[in-house]
């Protein structure tokens, strides 16, 4: 079912602009954790017909963290944080939002030229891969709340996880939970760092973080 | 040139004043009124032919061109408006562009009309028009060139290709089996297309057609000084841009291709009507955006597009 | 062919003429008029004739100067670029010898009739030459001719200014043309243009280098982005029938000079595609959104020449690429519609900068927010400002619509090809967004200008200019029609231009013009339709208004009782939700007070839409140079001895060079 793949996909690129283009931090975090369930459908569609429960299961470990672990413990931050907007962000909301178009263009070409070692499952799975990986390298550059930054931190490894979608539906299931498992803890340390950031400096503003360098 | 490539313009002639009734009658519903008249549009046309006209001291040949200018541009652009897969008069590699670009027209002398007032008000009206259409003129030119770009299976018996990259030659080609294969780039650029037909025809969200207050209206307010028939050509005017952005998006969402004109054709004049009543649940549960929010709301219909055409290059 | 030499000798002659008797203005004016408008319309002879049979002519006389020849040559690239020239001169001239003679009592006008026919007359040469050591010597003259010109009213400040800009930004850009003629010419050992092809080149980096140097070079001239930044100084300062032979026809020789270029090239790589499109596409887009932000009409015309030559190098970009990976369909299109353009922007952009010298010279003001209500007091400026204005946004039933439809067709047929769907992505999207905001800033000249009311005493008592103003304007804006219901006619002409640059491949070219041959005939029928249609309309309502009771009133004010004319909108408020929307990259300052209190006294807000390049970017690195020369500046003791120093060690160290 190529047509649902696609609607997958266009529905994973509209989620990182909406990313990029929201300033609401819990709208952000709501967003990111419906592209995490997205992408966790992925390997169920693209195998093509042979649901194997290895893969069922994947696809629901990965739903739960991403969908369900990763907000909620974003969302408590937020909570205690108190802060409920990224205000002026380095990038305007709009400008962003066109440097994202700009990145999916450059993606595209580049998902073309990009000579693969093994045919890949789907067309549309590597550019996509390459967007995830830049918008979320471009959030963790251009926002300056610690949390947006986390967000920023798994639409990248959203990206990456794709890249795996695209080569070896078969990988290891030990590698996949690994990933997994480190994405988790990174997580939930950020998490926990944001906390005391908040309760130390009462912000959470990343770049102000710089006076604390002497 | 056939008697049904023909009848498409006089259809539209003729039944244009009903779309924006069915939207009224829509609003009128959600709002548990009665609502006008179905037939409102063509007795507010007679009325207002039969009355004289105020002009404004201030105001020189341009405001009486301005409803003039934009009426004559919408009537020739039914020249090249196809519906559905039925021929129009007209169909020319390009003709897309010379579609938008009468639209163009009509807007330059418009806003041209609306300056001539020397009022304020008009002035910020003529303004906010000015960058709006800026916007969605991107926006239905790049939803346009992404439906050439998929333009290339084969069509079906009877369906008559026109010439690459007219619009004949779009609509013909978006057929059922289009739907099947390409159906999110085709839902992208329909959503796009949606944003720019409620924009350009000064709906809601982007501006509401029913307020009284001149400092929230954008299109209403540039019309503010004409009267008697200037006032019937620009409502006549309106009515048929309304059908002509709303036959531009309903032959792409109803993707009936017989080969037959008349039945096309027909499907795609009640995808019209269907429209209309769309737009009338929108505006009846939309609230209006404020103004600042608009130029970001068209920007994202304009990202749509943009992400369509790449996708359209990339599948 | 010798009766463009004729044409050259009348101009430089009756230049001179006017310069001897420079003392006395009528006759210095007719000289110089009647020489610019015979030598024109002599030498338009010829170049139609060309175009029309397709026949090219030579001259080659020796020339005693190193590498150089006296060689001139007619084909249909340089005829069909002699023709804006020499037309656009002519009309200029007629309109300058009204518009001068104003100037009588404190300028000689001798003197600027002198360096307007030599500009004219180097324009022409520079088509024509074809020899580097020619072709250079003429774009000297033109640029110095030039420069004189737009310092015709150095007594101003900021007229010096703009000059100087001008004056180095004009060699910067004859410095890469030198180094571009040697690297051509190496080869050789030559410099006729005939000798120069792709053989004397090793491989495709020179190539390559020779491109980018055209680029620069010639761009600078053209006044692509970034190169454009003494554009809107120069042209706005220049006596008004200048500017529009400036801006409507010498910076195409920027564009024809990399054309040029391109034939000795060879067949061209892709990426100098791409590189135009790029180029085309941040100069349409800058170009027009600086323009919305400009409150001085003639600053704001010279921006709008940059987003025009951003048109036409998006046609010229998507003509190239076609050329290099062969798909002939675009390449004749993109370049045929850069080339019309280049004509087509000649017309509007001329009857646009003669609209704006009648509003400057019945105003005496180019300030567009103290301007107002002239369509009541110079109607006919008004309306051929208006057809203009229409011209230049693209839209139909004039030319404009027609050159930009045949770059979008090529850009359609360029969307099919995997290898070139970015490129015609890039033209379609940029000339959209360019289009949307040309009409937002036309519709704002020309309704801040000449309707509502006065903004200010100076424009409540402007007058409509005479005839010999306004005859100029009226030629201008029929050929911007004529041109657009000729559109078929003229694609046809283009044929033999179109040959020069894609090589003789009849079939193809033949081909590919008869893919819009029937469009092109539909946009016309369709514009006659249109007409028709408005004639129908205004008929009708004639007929309903007849018998009727027609009032005239105020305009409705909402029930406030006394609405002032400067309540109105301003070209400033009219452009600011674009300008605000664009502040990333127009960064507009603000300066002013605010109004405080309940019952607020003074106010007051200015803003300025300065170039970001001229800021961001030049000036920097001319402070930067400025700063090493004043340390080099220690160097200068005025003392002999250590003049005689820093010979000795100077020869020492040469000596030790060599002996090493």
């Amino acid at each position: 079912m190529a047509l649902w793949l696609d609607t997958l996909v266009v529905l994973i690129i509209l989620t990182n602009l909406k990313l990029l283009g929201s300033s609401r931090l819990r709208a952000c975090i709501q967003v990111v954790a419906f592209q995490g369930i997205l992408l966790s459908l992925v390997p169920m569609l693209a195998g093509a017909g042979h649901l194997t429960p290895r893969i069922v299961a994947l696809a629901l470990l990965t739903m739960t963290v991403k969908g369900v672990i990763f907000p909620w413990l974003l969302l408590r931050v937020l909570r205690t944080a108190n802060v409920h907007r990224e205000m002026e962000p380095f990038v305007s909301y709009t400008t962003s939002i066109l440097v994202g178009v700009g990145l999916l263009a450059a993606s595209v070409w580049m998902g073309r030229q990009l000579p693969l070692p093994v045919p890949s499952q789907s067309p549309l799975v590597v550019p996509l891969a390459l967007f995830n990986t830049m918008v979320g390298l471009f959030v963790l550059v251009s926002r300056r709340k610690a949390l947006t930054q986390v967000l920023g931190y798994l639409v990248m490894e959203n990206g990456i996880y794709a890249f795996g979608l695209a080569f070896a539906l078969e990988e290891p299931l030990l590698v996949e939970l690994g990933t997994l498992l480190d994405v988790f803890m990174a997580v939930f340390i950020m998490g926990i760092m944001i906390f005391h950031i908040n309760r130390e400096l009462d912000h959470i503003d990343t770049d102000r973080l710089s006076v604390l360098k002497d | 040139m056939n008697p049904t490539s023909f009848s498409l313009p006089l259809a539209a002639v003729v039944l244009a004043p009903l779309v924006p009734a069915v939207i009224n009658r829509t609003k009128a519903w959600f709002a548990g009124r009665q609502g006008q008249p179905l037939l409102q549009g063509y007795y507010d046309l007679a009325k207002l032919m039969g009355k004289g006209a105020v002009y404004s001291r201030t105001t020189s040949w341009v405001f009486r061109a301005g409803p003039l200018v934009s009426l004559a541009c919408v009537l020739t652009a039914l020249a090249v408006l196809p519906l559905g897969g039925a021929r129009p008069p007209l169909s020319f590699a390009g003709d897309p562009v010379l579609l938008l670009y009468l639209l163009g027209v009509a807007r330059f002398f418009t806003i041209s009309a609306a300056m001539d007032t020397g009022s304020a008000f008009e002035g910020m009206g003529a303004s906010r028009e000015a960058q709006f259409s800026a916007l969605t003129e991107f926006t239905m030119l790049v939803s346009l060139a992404a439906l050439v770009k998929l333009g290339h299976l084969p069509l079906p018996a009877g369906v008559e290709a026109g010439s690459p990259y007219s619009l004949q030659g779009i609509y013909a080609s978006l057929t059922a089996t289009m739907w099947m294969r390409y159906g999110t780039v085709l839902l992208l650029a329909a959503t796009a297309l949606m944003v720019a037909v409620l924009c350009e025809n000064s709906r809601i969200p982007v501006d509401d057609p029913t307020t009284h207050l001149e400092l929230t209206m954008i299109h209403e307010v540039m019309v503010l000084d004409h009267s008697g028939p200037d006032l019937a050509m620009i409502f006549y005017g309106a009515a048929m841009k309304l059908w002509i952005l709303c036959a531009l998006l309903a032959g792409l969402l109803i993707p009936m291709r017989s080969g037959n004109a008349w039945l096309d054709a027909g499907a795609v004049i009640g995808g019209i009507f269907l429209l209309a009543v769309a737009i009338g649940v929108i505006e009846s549960c939309l609230a209006r955006l404020r103004l600042l929010r608009v130029p970001q709301f068209l920007t994202g219909a304009g990202v749509l597009a943009i992400v369509a055409l790449l996708l359209a290059f990339w599948v | 062919m010798h009766l463009i030499l004729v044409a050259v000798v009348v101009l430089l002659c009756s230049g001179l003429f006017a310069l001897l008797w420079g003392g006395k203005p009528s006759r210095a004016n007719f000289l110089g008029v009647g020489g610019a408008l015979l030598g024109c319309l002599i030498g338009i002879v010829p170049a139609a004739m060309i175009l029309w049979t397709g026949q090219t002519e030579a001259i080659h006389w020796a020339w005693p100067v190193p590498y150089g020849s006296f060689f001139l040559y007619l084909d249909a690239l340089s005829a069909f670029f002699l023709l804006p020239i020499l037309g656009l001169s002519a009309v200029a001239a007629l309109y300058g010898s009204r518009y001068l003679f104003s100037y009588r009592d404190r300028k000689n006008l001798g003197a600027a009739w002198f360096f307007f026919n030599l500009l004219v007359a180097s324009m022409a040469l520079v088509v024509l030459a074809r020899n580097g050591v020619l072709f250079l010597l003429c774009w000297e003259a033109m640029s110095l001719a030039s420069f004189f010109l737009v310092t015709f009213e150095n007594e101003r400040e900021g007229v010096r200014q703009a000059g100087w800009t001008y004056l180095v930004a004009t060699h910067l850009g004859t410095a890469f043309l030198f180094i571009l003629f040697i690297l051509l010419s190496r080869g050789t050992g030559s410099m006729d243009f005939d000798g120069l092809t792709r053989a004397s080149l090793p491989g495709t980096t020179a190539a390559s280098l020779a491109f980018a140097l055209a680029v620069i070079g010639f761009g600078t001239k053209a006044g692509f982005v970034p190169f454009h930044v003494w554009l809107p100084e120069a042209h706005p300062a220049a006596p008004s029938h200048v500017s529009a032979v400036m801006s409507g026809v010498m910076i195409k020789t920027g564009i024809y000079g990399l054309l040029r270029t391109l034939t000795f090239l060879g067949p061209p790589e892709p990426w100098w595609g791409w590189l135009l499109i790029g180029l085309g596409l941040v100069s349409g887009v800058m170009g027009v959104l600086f323009a919305l932000a400009q409150h001085d009409l003639k600053r704001l015309l010279a921006y709008h020449s940059v987003e025009n030559i951003g048109i036409i190098g998006l046609g010229l970009g998507l003509g190239v690429l076609g050329m290099a990976l062969d798909q002939p369909v675009m390449a004749v299109l993109g370049l045929g519609g850069g080339l019309l353009h280049v004509l087509n922007h000649a017309m509007f952009k001329g009857l646009l900068f003669l609209g704006a010298g009648a509003v400057l010279h019945a105003s005496h003001t180019r300030e567009i927010d103290r301007l107002g209500g002239l369509i009541k007091r110079m109607p006919w400026t008004a309306a051929m400002f208006l057809a203009g204005s229409v011209a230049i946004c693209g839209l139909p039933p004039l030319n404009g619509f027609v050159s930009e439809f045949l770059i979008y067709v090529a850009a359609f047929k360029g969307l099919w090809s995997s290898s070139t769907t970015l490129a015609a992505v890039a033209a379609i999207g940029g000339l959209g967004v360019i289009g949307g905001l040309a009409v937002a800033c036309f519709t704002k000249a020309f309704g801040v200008v000449f309707q509502g009311e006065p903004r200010s005493a100076q424009a409540a008592q402007a007058r409509e200019v005479d005839w010999g103003l306004r005859i100029p304007m009226i030629l201008l804006a029929s050929a911007c029609l004529a041109i657009a219901f000729l559109a078929p006619q003229m694609i046809q002409l283009l044929r033999p231009v179109l040959e020069v640059m894609t090589g003789p491949s009849g079939e193809g070219l033949q081909n590919a013009i008869s893919v819009v041959m029937y469009p092109l005939r539909s946009v016309v029928l369709l514009s006659a339709l249109f007409l028709l249609v408005l004639a129908l309309l205004a008929w009708g309502r004639r007929r309903l208004l007849a018998g009727r009771p027609v009032v005239e009133g105020v305009t409705w004010d909402c029930g406030y009782a006394r609405p002032g004319a400067r309540m109105q909108y301003s070209a400033s408020s009219f452009a600011q939700p674009l300008t605000r929307m664009f502040n990333v990259i127009l960064r507009i300052r603000r300066q002013g007070q605010e109004p405080h209190g309940f019952f607020p006294q003074r106010a007051s807000l200015r803003t300025h839409g300065d170039d970001v390049f001229r800021d961001g970017f030049y000036a920097p690195i001319f402070q930067g140079i400025e700063w090493f020369m004043l340390r080099a500046h220690n160097l200068q003791q005025g003392r002999v001895q250590i003049y005689l120093l820093y010979v000795a060690v100077t020869v020492l160290v040469l000596l030790l060079w060599n002996l090493r």
